[in-house]
């Protein structure tokens, strides 16, 4: 732990905004209340994370539904200097 | 037109109980007729926080079996006339509710007041699912953490399928009471915030009840917090709350303690 570390407290609410998000996708699914898209995204965001640090609107995924034709957009933009996750 | 209104949670704990006293005795006190039931069957604490708990003979069980009449079960609030409370019985378990049974007595209340709060137990099971079953109103009491917050949002999905309004394509109004909530810690990041717990449980806002010493000053009396100390800021939220139910347009902020000089220089710890 360096001296900053001491004075700045680690905020941990951003922590369990993320880790719940990550969770209730999850649970939906299993429940039977699946949101796909936001599921996906998720997922996306957490692969992508354990190799480059992206902020999480970065990633957008789109489900359309059609009556012919369903599509899966998925947007990723890359940040431009791409960073290792600490 | 009477409106039957659960509270519930999923997780214990986090306020069921002082919501439903003080939801039920605000809307009295703005002069609705106001009955709050209690489905804890086997761990009644209503009336205890309510104060009858010397005046409870026939229970909510006793009534369901047809063993006492409604009018035996009522206790008639001391403090406003058109307050009453449906204590739960403590020697039984949740299997004595039978859904038929409590349909019937949701009808014959639904005849004499114009509010009908089923204060839940905690957990998924019987008691919870009974204490449901047949509300046109759904206050979530969640607290700013995230087991609550998970909890939360599986009861909200109960409400969406095992409900009588979700089963028979009715209308069942959510809305989300945020309890315990330090304002100063989610500033700092600590906490979740509001907006936070709202983008993930997706449904509207009742109120913000800010962490309080005055709710157990309240409970250790046996009186709700709205009549015991209508200036606390706890008690404003769930007035404001009450007025919301009601259908009044209320912006919902954070109430805050107002604080005297002597407290604010010897005071430990700002009340939030």
């Amino acid at each position: 732990m360096s001296v900053l570390d001491f004075f700045i407290r680690k905020r941990s609410a951003p922590v369990a905004r993320e880790r719940l998000q990550l969770l209730l996708a999850h649970e939906h699914v299993l429940n039977g209340r699946s949101d796909l898209a936001a599921l996906l995204q998720e997922e996306i965001l957490a692969v992508i994370s354990k190799h480059i640090k992206i902020d999480r609107d970065k990633v957008n995924v789109k489900l359309d539904r059609g009556a012919q034709v369903s599509t899966l957009e998925i947007d990723i933009e890359m940040p431009e200097n791409v960073v290792a996750p600490d | 037109m009477s409106k039957v209104l659960v509270v519930t949670s999923g997780k214990g704990g986090v306020g069921k109980t002082t919501s439903s006293a003080s939801l039920g005795a605000a809307l009295a006190k703005a002069g609705q007729n106001v009955v709050v039931v209690d489905f804890d069957v086997g761990l009644r604490n209503l009336d205890l926080v309510m104060g009858a708990e010397r005046r409870v003979v026939f229970d909510l069980v006793n009534v369901v079996q047809g063993d006492a009449k409604l009018a035996q079960a009522l206790i008639r609030d001391k403090r406003i006339e058109t307050l009453s409370i449906l204590p739960a019985s403590q020697t039984r378990d949740k299997d004595a509710l039978t859904e038929e049974g409590v349909e019937r007595i949701i009808g014959e209340l639904r005849e004499k007041f114009d509010w009908i709060i089923c204060d839940s137990p905690a957990g998924i099971e019987k008691g919870a699912m009974m204490a449901m079953r047949f509300a046109d109103v759904a206050v979530v009491v969640t607290n700013p953490e995230i087991s609550s917050v998970r909890d939360s949002d599986r009861i909200i999905g109960m409400l969406d399928s095992k409900t009588r309004h979700a089963e028979t394509g009715g209308k069942l109004e959510k809305h989300l009471l945020l309890t315990r909530y330090d304002p100063a810690r989610a500033a700092r990041g600590e906490m979740l915030k509001v907006e936070d717990v709202l983008e993930i449980l997706a449904i509207p806002l009742l109120g913000i009840v800010p962490e309080s010493t005055e709710v157990l000053t309240a409970s250790n009396l046996g009186c709700p917090v709205t009549l015991n100390n209508p200036e606390s800021a706890p008690a404003r939220a769930y007035v404001e709350a009450a007025r919301r139910l009601l259908g009044e347009k209320v912006e919902v902020t954070t109430p805050v303690e107002r604080r005297g000089l002597m407290s604010r220089l010897f005071g430990k710890k700002a009340l939030a």
